[in-house]
């Protein structure tokens, strides 16, 4: 037993040391950050110490931290399945407006239906249904939106990053249509501002999360919801379907290698059809939860990213960091979330540009990335994260073509 | 309101301008993805050639110490010169540290998005312009009438990019350097046999992506537009990346795909200027609409380089 | 002075309308807007307002902090929400209307706070939050006029962003001011559907001149292009939001500045007199709030 222990220790400490790299990237990104801040006049020291208080600082800054995270990590469970199809889907954006278009229009028409009266009876029943529906309506209308990529790179060979792309700005655009016609407060006509949608009834409205640690109970009082309590479940489940699922190894076999796929009778088209069809119904999800969990409506300026925050990208990055595995996704989003919270509060504090930030967030997922292959050279024989993770090694054996 | 009211001159010189920082950042990048490089960094690279080129030409100027058009080389060779340092460190990056091509494209583009709008908004500070490439009148040819409004009247940053169309063409398919990038992307084993270094093609082909991109850039701060706000390309850079996919990798059909989502853009605003009543929000999305679907009835599907977002394991 | 202050004081307290907040005789602000404080535009136009009321009530008696860039809604809801628990400032600005629902959601929490927000009217029926807004369309509707009697070629072009709130109102005013001194001229108006993208209102605005516009006017930060277009093609520029005349050089003739500190200084009197909020302001030629400059 003590020997079992032992070789654990050992393995663990493996473990840890082949995160050094990683740490070294981040202490050369923070290097290079703090050149830039002193160029500004600014002790590195202190932002870099408001940017840890902004992002965890406070019981209010880590609810936000993980407010941030939970559309990044919805996305980067939807994009882990997707590259491990082998699709780079780009279009987390457009199709995380596809699914808060859908989810709000659900929850609002719902949201507006009387109470059935044998629902009344049990309290919360009815809001749970609106709630569900919204959310299941989301997802379906990101998965189609991201399927139709899918489609036409399966069936057209339009490649899915230039469809992906393109079907960012439709998006965009179809929802400012949306928002400034048929979903349009009704309260706001007549006067001129911002395209938004009501305000959702607080039986549509994803709940807030507290835990019952303490008095008050933690995260009482701050912006955290739901919405990141169903991501981690999602990011187990998926993890379980892609490796322990036949269809989720088809998924992972065609996106290894298309053409052996197809010799094993994968119906390649199929796969990658399905792959772009959840990654997109998982950043649809990402935009329903914020609509649900966080705005209450759903508003835009017009750019893509003054509603996603620009989720649909950080999601591929946090996804990518995650070693494209569905688990690793969560630390990695919550990290990035954190990254930009923080990163506000430095802006705040000190006032550094909110421009700087945006560099040094550069400077660290390069720098990051780049020291993987220091990982991966000492495991060299452990196989490397992007193309097999420890998982594969214990595939079921038993999948056949379907 | 006929057809003739809105396919007029001006829309096609229209085009020919919109689609111009497209080629120069579709063209590098077709280098890029032909020796098996993808970076999706383009956008940031562009953001930082538009400054430096922007800012070069601006000093100059209110110094008053270079003359005019040497001003203006000189912003071209300080977005060719940052452009292509943003190349090769993505090239150290994706090839020397075998970074995943995708995520480090993006840390690029972050980078790029932020550095120039901080250095913007501590060396300039508030927009300003500067005296850009001014059209050129040829003799005779600027006169002819319709062609000449359309091909005749652009400036000189617009005749570069589309010449090299045909030059990155030849390169590509009839230079021994293009032989190399194409074996380095198709199949660099092979290439590595005989004898070709994958690293340094690759650097070399990613270099010169960022140089074009930088360049891209600056014909939009000191060519098109003649100033600097932050985020300036609003996404282009983004644009290019899909173009090249549009184009199957050719520099020919990659400036015809430029050229088309050009067309249609400058099409949406001739419609909207001259009063039609579509919405907005239709017209907007219209060249992204019709670039998808160009490219559904597209008949000829190039197959993408074998080893691209690959990086090279020697001895594998 | 100081014996002065504290008679001021002490009488406040007894009327009980001391302001809960104010800890000293600091009036502290905090605001975000949703892009670069030298914007040329709307969020240049709090900016400056805010130096505004600065100068003129002294660096002792006022002090803001303000966050720029914050055109991600939920940046703004973190900002806003960390300032109105610090219980450190006396009023808290979210220049955008964009930040409504977190302005709605914030203010129910925080009631012994004061909130400022715009450009919308809605205060949400809330004592706590004051709503501003700018009639754009008045110093549009002069604009108008003025490139009405100036125009040669009888078209004028109009780049726009998005077809809502004080842009609207812009282009609205403007053609109807046209309209009012030149009923002859056509006014052609596009919306670029982007707040930020300058090159697409770079190539609206040269599309205006090939369709032979020799006056251009728009609004938001992406016009720095357009009025590049102008210069180059000897066109007239108008402009609204703030101040372009240096950028448009020779061709800017008229700009409706906003004049935000008219409104910021009610909405801190009436702080100081211990109401927090509950109305709505608009800015008009006519309460100084939109001054006209003229260049050229």
């Amino acid at each position: 037993m003590n020997q079992a222990a032992g070789t654990r220790l050992a393995a663990w400490l493996n473990r840890l040391v082949d995160f050094a790299p990683v740490l070294i990237a981040l202490l050369l990104a923070l290097l290079v950050s703090s050149v830039l801040l002193v160029a500004l006049n600014v002790d590195p020291l202190s932002a870099f110490g408001f940017m840890l208080e902004g992002a965890v600082g406070t019981e209010n800054a880590t609810a936000e931290t993980l407010v941030k995270a939970t559309p990044i990590l919805f996305v980067a469970i939807g994009i882990t399945i997707a590259f491990r199809g082998g699709m780079i889907n780009i279009g987390g954006e457009g199709q995380m407006i596809a699914g808060a278009l859908a989810g709000a229009t659900i929850a609002l028409v719902l949201g507006d239906v009387r109470v059935p009266a044998d629902m009344a009876k049990t309290p919360g029943a009815f809001d749970l249904l609106i709630v569900t529906c919204s959310l299941v309506g989301g997802f379906l209308a990101g998965a189609l939106y991201g399927g139709l990529a899918g489609f036409l790179k399966a069936y057209f060979g339009v490649n899915e990053i230039l469809s992906t792309i393109m079907l960012n700005q439709i998006a965009v655009q179809m929802m400012n249509f949306l928002l400034n016609g048929v979903l349009l407060d009704p309260a706001e006509a007549g006067f001129n501002n911002i395209p938004k949608t009501a305000r959702l009834v607080t039986a549509a409205q994803l709940p807030r999360l507290s835990l019952p640690l303490g008095d008050p109970w933690i995260f009482d009082r701050t912006r955290l919801h739901w919405g990141l309590v169903i991501a981690i479940a999602l990011a187990v489940v998926i993890y379980i379907f892609l490796w322990r699922t036949s269809l989720g190894y088809r998924i992972r076999a065609v996106g290894e290698n298309e053409r052996a796929s197809s010799y094993a009778g994968i119906h390649v088209k199929r796969q990658m059809m399905l792959s772009m069809f959840l990654a997109g119904g998982f950043a649809g999800l990402a935009g329903v939860v914020q609509v649900l969990g966080l705005q209450y409506r759903l508003q835009t300026d017009g750019s893509p990213a003054g509603f996603t925050a620009s989720a649909g990208f950080n999601g591929i990055v946090a996804a990518l960091f995650g070693g494209l595995n569905p688990i690793g996704a969560v630390p990695a989003s919550a990290f990035f979330g954190g990254l930009l919270v923080g990163a506000q509060k430095m802006q705040r504090e000190i006032g550094v540009p909110a421009s700087l930030i945006t560099a040094v967030n550069g400077l660290i997922v390069v720098f990051v990335v780049s020291s993987e292959i220091f990982i991966q050279q000492r495991s060299k024989r452990r196989v490397s994260l992007q193309e097999t993770p420890p998982a594969l090694a214990d595939e079921p054996t038993t999948e056949e073509a379907g | 309101m006929g057809l003739d009211d809105i396919f007029t001159a001006s829309v096609f010189a229209s085009a020919i301008r919109l689609a111009t920082p497209y080629i120069f950042a579709a063209l590098g990048e077709t280098f890029a993805q032909r020796s098996g490089v993808l970076n999706l960094g383009v956008d940031g690279i562009m953001l930082m050639g538009a400054f430096g080129g922007f800012y070069a030409v601006h000093l100059a100027q209110e110094a008053g110490v270079l003359a005019e058009p040497l001003g203006l080389l000189l912003g071209v060779l300080v977005a060719l010169i940052v452009g292509g340092l943003m190349g090769l460190a993505m090239a150290f990056v994706s090839v020397t540290l075998k970074a995943k091509q995708g995520i480090s494209g993006i840390g690029v583009y972050l980078f790029g998005l932020g550095l120039s709008e901080l250095l913007f908004q501590q060396l300039v500070g508030t927009p300003k312009s500067v005296a850009g490439f001014p059209r050129i009148s040829f003799p005779v040819l600027t006169d002819i009438p319709i062609l000449g409004e359309i091909f005749f009247h652009h400036n000189l940053l617009v005749y570069v990019a589309f010449a090299l169309v045909p030059i990155s063409a030849f390169v590509l398919n009839r230079t021994t350097f293009g032989l190399m990038i194409r074996a380095v992307g198709q199949n660099p084993e092979a290439a590595d046999a005989m004898g070709v270094s994958v690293a340094r093609v690759r650097y070399a082909t990613t270099t010169i992506g960022g140089m074009l991109a930088g360049l891209a850039g600056a014909s939009l701060s000191i060519a098109l537009i003649n100033l600097f706000q932050q985020n300036l390309t609003a996404g282009q850079g983004f644009i290019a990346v899909a173009l090249v996919y549009f184009g199957g990798w050719r520099p020919l059909t990659v400036a015809a795909g430029a050229m088309l989502f050009s067309f249609v853009n400058a099409l949406q605003l001739q419609i909207k200027v001259i009063g039609a009543d579509i919405p907005s929000e239709f017209a907007v999305m219209a060249p992204y609409v019709i670039t998808i679907i160009a490219l559904v009835f597209a008949t000829k599907r190039q197959e993408q380089p074998t080893a691209l977002t690959k990086p090279y394991e020697r001895g594998e | 002075m100081k014996k002065a202050l504290l008679l001021t004081l002490v009488l406040a307290l007894f009327v009980g309308l001391v302001p809960s907040l104010a800890q000293d005789d600091v009036f502290r602000v905090a605001a975000v807007a949703p892009s670069a404080t030298n914007d040329l535009a709307f969020s240049q136009s709090m900016y400056d307002a805010l130096m505004a009321v600065q100068m003129h009530m002294g660096e002792d008696a006022f002090q803001f902090d303000f966050q720029d860039g914050t055109f991600i809604v939920d940046d703004a809801a973190v900002a806003l929400r960390e300032w109105a628990a610090s219980g450190d400032y006396d009023l808290v600005i979210a220049h955008g209307s964009q930040f409504g629902s977190v302005v709605e959601e914030l203010a129910g929490e925080f009631p012994e706070v004061s909130f400022a927000w715009g450009t919308d009217f809605n205060t949400f029926g809330m004592e706590n939050v004051s709503a501003y807004t700018a009639a754009a369309d008045q110093g549009g509707y002069v604009n108008g006029v003025m490139a009405g009697l100036m125009t040669e070629s009888g078209v004028i072009g109009v780049v726009g962003p998005i077809e809502v709130g004080d842009a609207k109102l812009y282009v609205d005013g403007f053609v109807a001011g046209v309209g009012a001194s030149n009923p002859e001229a056509t006014v052609n108006v596009v919306y670029i559907q982007s707040f930020s993208d300058v090159p697409l209102a770079t190539e609206a605005a040269e599309t205006h001149i090939a369709n032979d516009a020799d006056i251009l006017t728009g609004t938001a930060q992406m016009v720095v292009g357009p009025i590049a277009i102008a210069i180059e093609n000897g066109a007239r520029w108008f402009g609204t939001q703030a101040s372009q005349a240096e950028l448009a050089q020779n061709a800017g003739v008229g700009f409706q500045i906003y004049k935000w500190e008219v409104v910021l200084m009610d909405i801190i009197s009436n702080i100081q007199a211990g109401e927090l909020g509950g109305h709505s302001y608009e800015l008009t030629l006519a309460n100084g709030g939109l001054v006209m400059e003229f260049s050229g």
